[in-house]
């Protein structure tokens, strides 16, 4: 660990209880317990904890004042930004099931965010697991080709829904998240309980591991925004994120549909979300992708 | 012993490169007879090594235009015209290769200034015609790719490319070099290059080199816009901006206002802090998609190609970021980053191998080429 990457104050000293999850893209994300009274008596060796700690350790590559700006403006708007959708995101009666972690603490002094522990796995995670059983079972029945069974498409299929659906509502909701890749969403694990309400657990089966509700993270580059611009750069954002990240699902070569065919269903459920409005939004997309394809190469 | 000759006019650069491709380290493999399929984690130990490659020969004559001025596509493809014939006979002479031994004719088919792109493909054409060998027609970012990787032997790396045309993070997935951020409207070198011509710098060897030895006498970080879109910039708002200072600038040392001074420290501000304060928020901004870009593939490498990546500055803000993941970054020297013929002769060489050649009637040129349109079929 760089001589940079000493935990700040409130938790110095104490790097036992602190389990290193990830190197994001902008911080250390720790899986720690925070103020719960079970902190000291959890083994170190033990991964849990009640709360995902992200540290932002300052980039020695940065310039120091450019550096400081922007550790404090991300920390402040995703703190902000999570605790009006914790509020806001998860509205009653029409069925979308989206969320993001409650804050539970900041210091944009000292440059981290604790938020609760999100049990499960990032979508991106989600889509590779699939494609690893899709490279299996193909290889049990030794088949040459990649397309997939309908019942496991529609797995993949009602995903994409979900994710068109949340990504619909944040909109809804007044906010551009900025950074909508598959590293920054989760699928919690549940499984389905006899009543037929999901319920949190600790570790599903791979089928289920793609059923659970959608979790949005990661909201460093988030803005209160409900210009149509704004909004279709975030769905563009989203489909690129998903093109380069998932080329074989996105180019069709499982469902043996054209290109396309796979996002439009991101972006149905989005439509349905959002209504009048994101018929707005989905034809300024048009505008925003013709512009990246015709983009003179000259600048 | 496959050999290629590979022209390169793109943009203000003329190149004529001579590539030889010596032996195959690792036994050929045969796209349908190995042990594994082409989504399984390979084998440990038989990962692609990119091919020892020699060069022959690597010429270049830039278009070099006076201060405060770009260079126009008609004047440029002028000069390619003037240039081509003189550089690939200089070319062919110090390389000592025979005629029999060359394998194939590359150029650039695009992305790029059309009139340029034209010239080159003329040329390339004539000399396909007359030495009766195969045309291959190259896109010019997997050049760079291609040509970073094997020189610096990172061999899967997160690439930033970044050039006057040009501002892409990109990470090879399923044959293809995906694009997973980009500058959302004007490429860096662009942002550079015209902010160069407010301030009336030298063209001469590049705008950016000059920019980056003025910005060394710099030290007043001033507040620009700060442009990331996940992993996607934009950069026309930063321009507009710092061609405003520019201009405040050239008012406060000519105008009766007095100077303009840094409110904290109450010296003036100079050139050199504009520069400086330019170079480290755009620089920033790249090095930050990349970070993202890795984090997100989960790769350690990076690799910096195009003609800014011969930035020394941007080279040292990526190794700090790189090492901080414990990872490294490759760049290379100005020989192979700025735009050179020997990038397109290795690609190329690389598609002829794989069988793939562009018939006279297709041997066009397009302005617009995006990287992931070609297959790369020679990587697993
Ligand atoms: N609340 C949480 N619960 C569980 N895992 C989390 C949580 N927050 C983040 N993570 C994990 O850490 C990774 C990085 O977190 P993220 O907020 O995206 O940071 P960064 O800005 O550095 O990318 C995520 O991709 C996810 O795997
Ligand atoms: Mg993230």
């Amino acid at each position: 660990m760089p001589a940079s990457r000493l935990l700040p104050t409130p938790f110095h000293g104490s790097e036992e209880a602190f389990h290193m999850i990830a190197q994001g893209a902008e911080g250390v994300v720790y899986r720690t317990n925070f103020l719960s009274s079970n902190s000291s008596t959890s083994p170190s060796n033990d991964i849990s904890g009640n709360a995902a700690l992200k540290i932002r350790y300052p980039k020695p590559w940065r310039h120091p004042i450019l550096d400081r700006r922007l550790t404090r403006q991300r920390i402040l708007a995703e703190a902000r930004v999570l605790v009006k959708l914790s509020r806001e995101l998860r509205a009653p009666g029409d069925g979308i099931s989206g969320a993001v972690p409650n804050v539970l603490g900041m210091s944009s002094e000292e440059g981290w965010l604790a938020t609760e522990w999100i049990e499960g796995a990032t979508v991106k995670a989600g889509i590779r697991g699939w494609e690893e059983r899709q490279r299996v079972l193909r290889e049990k029945a030794q088949r040459g080709d990649d397309v997939a069974s309908e019942a496991q498409l529609e797995v993949l299929r009602a995903l994409l829904r979900r994710i068109g659906a949340v990504v619909g509502r944040l909109h809804v909701c007044g906010i551009v998240h900025g950074d909508l890749t598959t590293s920054n969403m989760m699928v919690r694990a549940c499984k389905p309980s006899p009543m037929g309400k999901a319920e949190a657990v600790a570790s599903t089966s791979d089928d289920d591991k793609l059923e659970g509700e959608i979790v949005l993270l990661d909201f460093g580059l988030a803005q209160q925004s409900i210009a149509d611009e704004d909004r279709a750069v975030d769905l563009y954002v989203l489909e690129r994120a998903f093109g380069s990240t998932h080329p074989k699902v996105m180019e069709g070569r499982y469902s043996g549909q054209s290109a396309g065919a796979m996002f439009d269903e991101v972006l149905q459920a989005y439509a349905v979300a959002t209504g009048k409005a994101g018929k707005i939004t989905l034809r300024k997309l048009e505008d925003v992708r013709m512009r990246g394809r015709k983009k003179s190469m000259l600048g | 012993m496959p050999i290629a000759i590979g022209l390169e006019g793109s943009a203000n650069k003329l190149g004529v490169g001579i590539i030889s491709h010596p032996q195959r380290l690792s036994t050929p493999q045969f796209p349908h007879d190995s042990a594994y399929s082409e989504d399984e984690p390979k084998p440990h130990g038989s990962k692609y090594v990119s091919p020892p490659v020699e060069i022959l020969a690597n010429l270049r004559h830039t278009f070099v235009t006076p201060p405060g001025t770009g260079f126009l596509p008609k004047d440029t493809a002028i000069h390619h015209r003037r240039w081509v014939v003189r550089l690939v006979k200089q070319a062919m002479q110090q390389a000592k290769v025979k005629l029999e031994d060359v394998d194939c004719i590359c150029y650039t088919k695009g992305p790029g200034m059309g009139a340029p792109l034209g010239s080159v493909a003329i040329a390339a054409r004539t000399l396909s015609q007359l030495w009766g060998k195969p045309l291959i027609g190259v896109n010019h970012c997997v050049g760079h790719i291609e040509m970073g990787r094997a020189i610096t032997g990172a061999d899967n790396p997160v690439v930033l490319y970044v050039s006057g045309g040009n501002t892409q993070v990109i990470a090879y997935s399923a044959q293809r070099y995906r694009i997973f951020g980009e500058a959302l409207d004007i490429a860096v070198g662009n942002c550079l290059d015209r902010f160069a011509r407010v301030l009336n710098i030298s063209n001469d060897p590049a705008p950016g080199y000059n920019i980056e030895q003025l910005a060394k006498k710099g030290k007043v970080l001033l507040e620009l816009p700060y442009a990331v879109k996940g992993m996607d910039v934009s950069f026309s708002g930063i321009l507009a901006r710092v061609e405003e200072m520019a201009k405040r600038l050239e008012a406060s040392q000519t105008g009766s206002d007095g100077p303009w001074k840094d409110e904290e420290s109450g010296e003036p501000i100079t050139q050199g802090d504009l520069c400086f304060t330019l170079q480290e928020t755009v620089y920033a901004m790249l090095v930050e998609i990349t970070e993202r870009a890795m984090a997100h593939v989960g790769a350690s490498q990076v690799l910096i190609v195009g003609g800014v990546g011969c930035n020394e500055r941007l080279q040292q803000m990526m190794g700090k970021m790189a090492s901080e993941r414990n990872g490294s970054v490759y760049a290379t020297d100005e020989r192979y980053c700025i735009d050179n013929g020997i990038m397109i002769a290795h690609a190329g060489l690389l598609a002829h191998k794989m069988g793939f050649r562009t018939a006279l009637q297709e041997s066009t040129f397009t302005q617009r080429f995006r990287t992931d349109e070609v297959l790369i079929n020679w990587r697993d």
